[in-house]
């Protein structure tokens, strides 16, 4: 029960859940709900453990798994933009579909061990006291680039032009598109980001921070947990790393519950009867339950909410929203 | 703004493909083709990826027929797993008509077996009880326990307009780990992780259970469940389609605003819609462990709940035909058993999903193939 250690493992397994919601919030900022987040994470998280291994490469590895999510996403993209399928199920789909191939091309990759992003202290911030072991020492590189990808995201969205364009394009897609604006490709676009960063986040499971192929427990629903979190975030991506980094160390803070014998004076029931650790095991599940709660509430009173067209296909030449 | 001009195409096919919206309404026979016809092509797409890893698809094909509708028994072993399906089928069905996505079948389904194990583990029945009182006993309680799994993310949506798709798939997780809290603790039989075996007044009769009278039936396993699931799905077909609330969910579900403005209540609706269709997923947990199990323990779904929500779309959301798609789904889980690799099943089922919501777009667009004038 160091401190320490869950903000430690809090930001990195916090980094999975980022780089997820941060790709789903472009995804749903364009107005294309894709609940394949799952699919497209577990097939990352093998095709770059795979590509790594093969290669002996870590960086062909991170390159593969982004592709693979990218690629995979893009069967979403077709039949959501062009074909104006429900997007609920499709997502639903994309998961099987992404769970399905990832099981049967991962045969067999069990106990392998591929090279591994690797870790490092940043120079002079891994200094600073207290901050310095938690933030910046001996994490891995994806960690660092986590921390960076936050306001970068952020900038893109709200400070440049094509982020406008993204916004629009998932608020008023018509009005967009009369300001020569191209809904269907920038959305194709959007999609494959963020197929490309659920594909990422799978990676940073397999090759970073619980490195191994343990078929479909290597995601075990972390991508229905970073869906959740868009939504609990407003669609804000530094409200999605709060999120995600908060999650990271409650999913730690539970593992490290069950140790210790007497806890705040007491004697701890997990040390005596283990089976109470089930119930411990449900709460990242009840939490993401309550952060929806409390993310429909404030959306309700601030009057924010899913971008407008979200889920709706847009069908050039018809009457918008 | 200057226009540029068409850039020149150096080739192009005499052929063009023309999008048009039905104007005319969508023939009958089209629904069902379709369906029919993105069930062949996802074999043929699997067989594909089959091949390129590897594998001999035809003889998996021929495999499969055999080991799913080869004999009785083996038919028998298919209609057994397609009972549970047809149940949460029918529950994704009902949710769905209203554009409820209740994906939480899952979670329903082990809460239903959970409550329906009460009867015999709490208990809540004398030891020597008839199987007239319990087994009725056990479907009302595991109909309660899917209900009160729906009823969560039914009242968090009514009343705090929370996404009920996170919500029902994050009580699947809960629900399985609520069961293994009793199964690998209180209940636990001898140290195993499952309960000790329900007296016989628990168990649905089976086909083998009159293999003294009919021989020919002995090692059947097939077990009321199937005429229940039949029976359901006739009860679910005239709720959608000859009564009043019926009427109310699919109104709902075609425009929400048109509903609220004929005065039907949306919330309440939400409400009693998911825990409709969670009861019935709960029926299907006490069908399986009363009918196959025998007994609480671990994994007694495979997915039936995750493969219940691809049912419903490919039947077309009709409680009819849910039965012949669900003991084609119930076909491909009995021969996934043995097939290897274990994901294939599963990514199957999602290419079927993909093809039949592309398919979609046929029945609303015409598309035809006419020549580039």
């Amino acid at each position: 029960m160091d401190f320490t250690i869950i903000m430690r493992a809090g930001l990195a397994t916090g980094t999975i859940l980022l780089f997820a919601a941060i790709g789903e919030i472009y995804a749903e900022r364009s107005g294309i709900l894709n609940l394949g987040v799952e699919g497209m994470m577990l097939l990352g998280a093998m095709a770059g453990f795979s590509a790594s291994l093969a290669t002996n490469n870590v960086w062909l590895g991170l390159a593969a798994a982004m592709i693979a999510g990218g690629v995979l996403s893009m069967a979403h993209g077709l039949v959501t933009i062009h074909l104006q399928a429900d997007q609920v199920v499709s997502g639903l789909s994309l998961t099987f579909l992404g769970t399905g191939l990832a099981l049967v091309l991962g045969e067999g990759l069990t106990g392998k061990t591929p090279p591994l992003v690797p870790t490092f202290d940043l120079p002079l911030l891994s200094q600073i006291p207290f901050l310095g072991p938690i933030f910046f020492t001996n994490h891995s590189l994806l960690v660092y680039v986590g921390y960076l990808f936050i306001p970068a995201a952020w900038y893109y969205i709200y400070r440049t032009r094509p982020g406008m364009h993204l916004r629009a394009i998932g608020e008023k897609p018509e009005a967009a598109d009369t300001m020569g604006v191209n809904v269907y490709r920038l959305r194709y676009f959007y999609v494959f980001v963020g197929g490309c960063l659920a594909g990422l986040a799978g990676a940073t499971i397999s090759l970073s921070v619980s490195p191994g192929w343990y078929s479909a427990q290597t995601t075990s629903g972390q991508g229905w947990i970073a869906i959740g979190l868009v939504i609990f975030a407003q669609w804000d991506p530094w409200r999605a790393a709060l999120g995600a980094y908060l999650f990271g160390a409650l999913r730690r803070a539970i593992l490290d519950l069950q140790g210790p014998a007497i806890l705040l004076g007491f004697t701890n029931p997990l040390y005596i009867n283990s089976n109470f650790g089930f119930f411990l095991q449900m709460t990242p599940y009840i939490l993401t339950i309550l952060a929806l709660v409390i993310g429909s509430r404030a959306a309700i009173r601030n009057r924010l909410g899913a971008p407008a067209a979200l889920g709706i296909p847009y069908i050039r030449g018809e009457r918008g929203l | 703004m200057t226009t540029s001009p068409a850039p020149k195409r150096k080739f192009s096919l005499p052929y063009t493909l023309i999008v048009e919206k039905r104007v005319e309404d969508t023939p009958r026979w089209l629904p069902a083709a379709t369906s029919i016809g993105s069930v062949l092509i996802a074999f043929l797409i699997a067989g594909i990826i089959l091949k390129q890893i590897g594998g001999q698809p035809l003889v998996v094909m021929r495999f499969f027929f055999q080991a799913t509708f080869g004999s009785w028994a083996v038919i028998s072993d298919t209609l057994v797993k397609a009972t549970p399906l047809i149940l949460v089928g029918l529950g994704c069905t009902v949710a769905f008509k209203m554009k409820l996505w209740n994906i939480g079948a899952e979670g329903q389904f082990y809460m239903g077996a959970f409550f329906a194990s009460l009867v015999v583990l709490l208990p809540m029945v004398s030891a020597d009880a008839s199987r007239w009182t319990v087994i009725p006993l056990m479907m009302v309680m595991g109909m309660i326990g899917g209900a009160l799994w729906g009823f969560i993310p039914g009242f968090l949506k009514a009343r705090f307009a929370v996404n009920e798709i996170i919500t029902t798939l994050m009580l699947n997780y809960v629900a399985i780990l609520w069961n293994n809290f009793w199964i690998f603790n209180a209940w636990s039989d001898a140290g195993f992780q499952m309960t000790p075996q329900f007296m016989r007044a628990a168990w649905l009769p089976r086909l083998t259970d009159y293999a003294r009278q009919y021989p020919t039936l002995s090692g059947m396993t097939l077990h009321l469940g199937i005429l229940i699931a039949i029976l359901a799905a006739v009860i679910v077909w005239w709720i959608l389609e000859r009564s009043r609330w019926g009427y109310e969910i699919k109104l709902t579900g075609d425009n929400k605003e048109a509903a609220r403005y004929a005065g039907i209540n949306i919330s309440r609706n939400i409400i009693l819609v998911m825990m409709f269709s969670g009861a019935l997923a709960g029926l299907a947990g006490m069908s399986e462990i009363s009918g196959v199990v025998h007994r609480l323990q671990e994994r007694i779904s495979p997915g039936y709940g995750f493969t219940g929500i691809i049912i419903a779309w490919l039947a077309k959301l009709n409680p009819i035909a849910v039965i012949p798609v669900s003991i084609l789904f119930g076909a491909l889980i009995v021969a996934g058993r043995e097939i290897q690799p274990a994901g294939l099943s599963s990514l199957l089922q999602g290419i079927v999903l993909f093809m039949v919501i592309s398919s979609d777009f046929l029945l609303r667009y015409k598309v035809r193939v006419a020549h580039r004038s």
